[in-house]
């Protein structure tokens, strides 16, 4: 039997990003997705002859603070260059892009090193229409120019990722970073976020790099995750045979789990890359360099330390309310109400809340923070009920409300100690079967005294304390 | 009347229409009627009337050619190529705005050279424009059209574009006045590009201020270029008649290219400015040699990402086929014409991947030091000035088959295209019957400088220009 060597993966990742523009890159044109096709074009973005771009001065400034997220250095001139290749896709016959001389380099987001932070502008959207999906064999291809020109950046890593789901949550973070930002609408299914993998594997413990290959244009953290696990097995397969890996771009289809080659690594393209004489270079000032730095909030990384760090949180907790931007400010907007512990506070925003909202923003439901603060409290002091708390959350966040009164007109209180040692009483007595079980050392036998309570306390107990209150009177 | 405005200078009619003592309409008629009985084959299109251009503008009312290659909204617009035959740009240039906003209308679109590649409007794809000295001659080129518009009294002035010597060149073959401004001066926004990084917007026209007049209201920063300028001093009408105290620098009288008749020519113009109080020397130039060969790299590379947009999608001409690949090749092989072809194949193999270093990175380190040749020229002198052309007029078909023998027509004006430095030509005399051309040389937005000394040197000179009929 021959040994199964282990590999290590080796990940970059490429990443496109639309900026939340006024206008497009180098035209005055509206920048803006999901308009009729065509409508938001002019001679330069259609390429008209004679036309020249001029650069986007706020596509320059979110660029930049992309740049200063990641601590990167911002070289004083970076320039652009053309990259020409013929495709209807393609307005000019070229993009204009940033090669050698990039907006930002050497930088870092987490634990994962930014190789470059670089500016050019998107291209045209093809539709084609027939069976193939594709250009070649469709029975008509139309071009939709309301994308081209669209101002975007490109954020390429090091390869710093060693497993596929390190790479998802490191496209987490990432979306999450430039949300906080507001440089994106970072929306992977209307194309505002893209990702590209670039895939190699090597022996464990070996410092070379393996051959890789490219994933292209993964619309979702699951599918980049799938593809990439795809990916390296698919490697370790072919080194495992004792094959070569082939330098190529790869497309994985999430329907069906399957990678097919876009292209060799000799059909690559030679996209003859020169600097744009229609432009002068970006040369930021101290001004420009200082109003991005000042436009940059609190980003999720260090929010989600200070979190773990101020507030107690534990760390799952606290990244989920740094991602999810709209719940780490539930949480603060609560905090500020003081009505409960932070960490009680976290868990519900965290646990209850999440679960009852969905992938929706609590601003846009019924809930106030003081109110979700309010019930927390009540919880945490023993006047509610932790299940009756839930159903008194799904009133907040459906119809709002004060949540002492909801739980005083609905009877949710949690009974009182009078009430309940008398319901406690008439269980014992009614179950005197259960009783001498417990007494014999059988400890499930508690469950049906338990029961019993609760059913007659109809919910407003809490089974814990229900519990303590069982064994202190039959003395086990 | 009409003997009269065709003697008149531009400037004075001008004047006269502001004035109150011309109509601005009749001019425009007369200009428009002998614009229609163009035979030189320079115009590409007539107007049939003005807009509503102010006639209080400085430029009066004055009808200007403009050089195919300028977009004019609604105006065919072709840069002198079949593929873009029929072409009606949405827009207009910002060149052709401003003129427009001075008082000038458009009188007509002039034939070019395709694309201005070229040195003798021959490669147009709407046949050639013939020298109106002899119509056995090329007019030069890529702005044949324009120049001898104006030489053969169709146009009272005209603007053009100059990327390697496409106003010069042909301003001195056809024996009138032509300026390439400083790179930057004037916005290239409309211009139908060929070279980014060379091509300039000028004027010609039969005098010195006629040219320096529409070179003023050309010039200036706009918001559509990113690399135009503010010039710094604007550009002063011309009104020099010495030179006293001027040092100018000769550069290339003993270039073995150089014809004895053009060089006896521009001799005889320096011994007047002499006469006239200038001091010259002999100065080098020491890497302005290899500006061809620089220029024919650059150009062609940056024109074949420019000519990439002609691809049959969007507008212009399309040959048909089942296959994508196919519809570019076909289009592009039909509707451009030889030369285009040839540059978009040298500029495309020069970008390679490769090859760069050894080409595009070359031109672009000769580029740096003739820049460094003029800095340092112009620290001993204050103006330099050498033939415009090798030349004079050559034959129709004579070079079209050579077309490295072309290329040496732009031997003289490549190395200011390169440097983005502005230069004039002026007449100055004749050789063989057919005109000369002195080009005088300023530093970085000096315009006004080398107006002026062009303004005393044209007076000395008093060329007489090829007699109208
Ligand atoms: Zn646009």
């Amino acid at each position: 039997m021959t040994e199964v060597r282990a590999y290590e993966p080796v990940i970059g990742i490429e990443i496109h990003v639309q900026l939340r523009t006024r206008t497009k890159m180098f035209c005055s044109c509206e920048n803006r997705f999901g308009a009729e096709p065509n409508t938001l074009t002019c001679p330069v973005c259609l390429a008209h002859p004679g036309t020249l771009p001029v650069t986007n001065a706020e596509a320059v400034h979110l660029a930049l603070m992309i740049g200063m997220a990641f601590g990167c250095e911002v070289p004083e001139r970076s320039i652009f260059h053309r990259k020409n290749y013929f495709y209807p896709d393609s307005p000019k016959g070229y993009q204009i892009s940033q090669y050698d001389h990039p907006l930002a380099v050497r930088g870092r987001l987490g634990d994962v090193r930014i190789h470059r932070v670089h500016m050019e502008e998107d291209a045209a959207k093809l539709v084609h229409a027939g069976s193939s999906g594709r250009i070649h064999g469709a029975e008509r291809s139309v071009v939709d120019f309301n994308r081209a020109g669209t101002p975007l950046v490109e954020i390429v890593t090091e390869p710093d990722l060693r497993s596929a789901a390190q790479a998802a949550e490191f496209g987490r973070l990432l979306q999450a970073t430039l949300r906080r930002m507001g440089v994106s609408d970072v929306n992977m299914e209307e194309g505002s976020l893209r990702m590209d993998a670039n895939v190699s594997i090597r022996p464990a413990g070996e410092a070379t790099l393996g051959t890789k290959t490219e994933l292209k244009n993964m619309n979702s953290f699951r599918f980049l995750e799938r593809g990439i696990t795809a990916e390296i097995e698919r490697q370790e397969a072919i080194l495992h045979a004792d094959g070569q890996i082939e330098q190529e771009t790869l497309h994985f289809d999430p329907r069906s789990g399957s990678l097919t080659s876009l292209r060799s690594k000799e059909e690559a393209h030679d996209y003859r890359y020169f600097p744009e004489p229609d432009l002068v270079p970006i040369a930021p000032t101290p001004e420009m360099l200082e109003r991005a730095r000042s436009a940059l909030p609190e980003l999720p990384a260090e929010r989600a330390e200070r979190f773990e760090r101020d507030l107690g949180v534990p760390a799952a907790a606290a990244r989920m309310l740094a991602f999810r931007a709209e719940l780490g400010d539930l949480l603060e907007a609560a905090l500020a109400a003081d009505g409960a512990d932070a960490r009680a506070l976290a868990n519900w925003v965290t646990n209850e809340v999440a679960a009852r909202i969905g992938d929706s923003d609590p601003g846009d439901t019924r809930l106030e923070p003081a109110a979700l603060a309010a019930l927390v409290g009540m919880v945490e002091a023993g006047d509610v009920p932790r299940s009756a708390a839930k159903d008194v959350l799904g009133v907040l966040v459906d119809e709002g409300g004060d949540p002492r009164e909801i739980v005083a007109s609905r009877g949710l209180g949690a009974a009182g100690s009078d009430e309940l040692a008398e319901i406690v009483d008439r269980a014992i007595a009614g179950n005197a079967d259960a009783v001498e079980k417990i007494r014999a050392g059988n400890d499930k036998a508690i469950g049906a005294v338990v029961g019993a309570v609760m059913r007659e306390a109809k919910g407003r107990a809490d089974g814990g304390e229900v519990q303590r209150m069982i064994r202190e009177r039959i003395g086990s | 009347m009409s003997r009269e405005l065709l003697e008149l200078s531009a400037a004075e009619a001008a004047r006269r229409v502001r004035a109150g003592d011309l109509s601005a309409s009749e001019l425009f008629e007369f200009w428009r009627g002998r614009a229609e009985g163009d035979e030189t084959g320079s115009y590409l299109w007539v107007a049939d009337a003005p807009g509503d251009e102010p006639e209080s503008g400085p430029l009066g009312g004055v009808p200007v050619a403009v050089k195919d290659l300028f977009c004019v909204e609604g105006v065919p617009s072709a840069a002198g190529s079949r593929i873009l035959e029929g072409y009606r740009p949405p827009y207009t240039a910002t060149a052709v705005s401003r003129l427009r906003e001075a008082g000038a209308p458009v009188l007509g679109k002039t034939n070019q050279d395709e694309f201005a590649m070229g040195s003798s409007t021959e490669n147009s794809g709407f046949g050639p424009v013939r020298n109106p000295w002899d119509p056995e001659r090329v007019p030069g080129g890529s702005s044949g059209g324009s120049a001898a518009a104006v030489a053969a009294g169709t146009a009272p002035w005209s603007i053009g574009t100059d990327t390697g010597g496409s106003i010069r060149q042909p301003a001195s073959l056809c024996g009138i006045v032509g300026l390439k401004p400083t790179y930057g001066a004037v916005s290239r926004n409309g211009m139908i590009a060929f070279a980014s990084s060379l091509d300039q917007c000028g004027p010609f026209g039969r005098t010195v201020e006629d040219v320096a007049l529409l070179a003023s209201v050309l010039v200036g920063r706009d918001p559509c270029d990113s690399t135009s300028l503010d010039h710094p001093e604007g550009i002063a009408l011309p009104s020099a008649e010495r030179l006293d105290g001027v040092r100018l620098g000769v550069w290339g009288l003993g270039e073995e290219g150089l014809e004895p008749g053009v060089a006896e020519q521009v001799r005889r113009a320096l011994g007047l400015a002499e006469e006239l109080g200038a001091s010259t020397e002999e100065i080098a130039l020491p890497h302005a040699g290899h500006a061809i060969s620089a220029y024919y790299v650059i150009a062609p590379a940056e024109a074949s990402a420019n000519l990439a947009r002609y691809d049959g999608v969007r507008y212009g001409k399309r040959t048909e086929a089942d296959e994508l690949l196919d519809m570019y090749e076909l289009t592009r092989h039909d509707h451009f014409g030889e030369e285009v072809r040839r540059r978009i194949m040298i500029g495309t193999y020069a970008l390679s991947s490769g090859y760069y270093e050894a080409y595009y990175g070359t031109a672009q380190k000769v580029r740096t030091r003739i820049v460094e040749d003029f800095r340092a020229a112009f620290e001993n002198v204050d103006l330099v000035v050498t033939p415009t052309s090798p030349t004079v007029a050559f034959k129709l078909g004579e070079r079209t088959s050579d077309p490295l023998a072309m290329y040496l027509s732009d031997y003289y004006t490549t190395p200011m295209s390169l440097a983005g430095i502005p230069a004039v030509s002026i007449p100055c005399g004749l050789s063989e019957g057919l005109p000369v051309g002195l080009q005088v040389v300023g530093p970085a937005f000096a315009e006004s400088r080398i107006l002026d000394a062009a303004h005393a040197l044209e007076r000395a000179i008093g060329f007489e220009g090829v007699p109208r009929t």
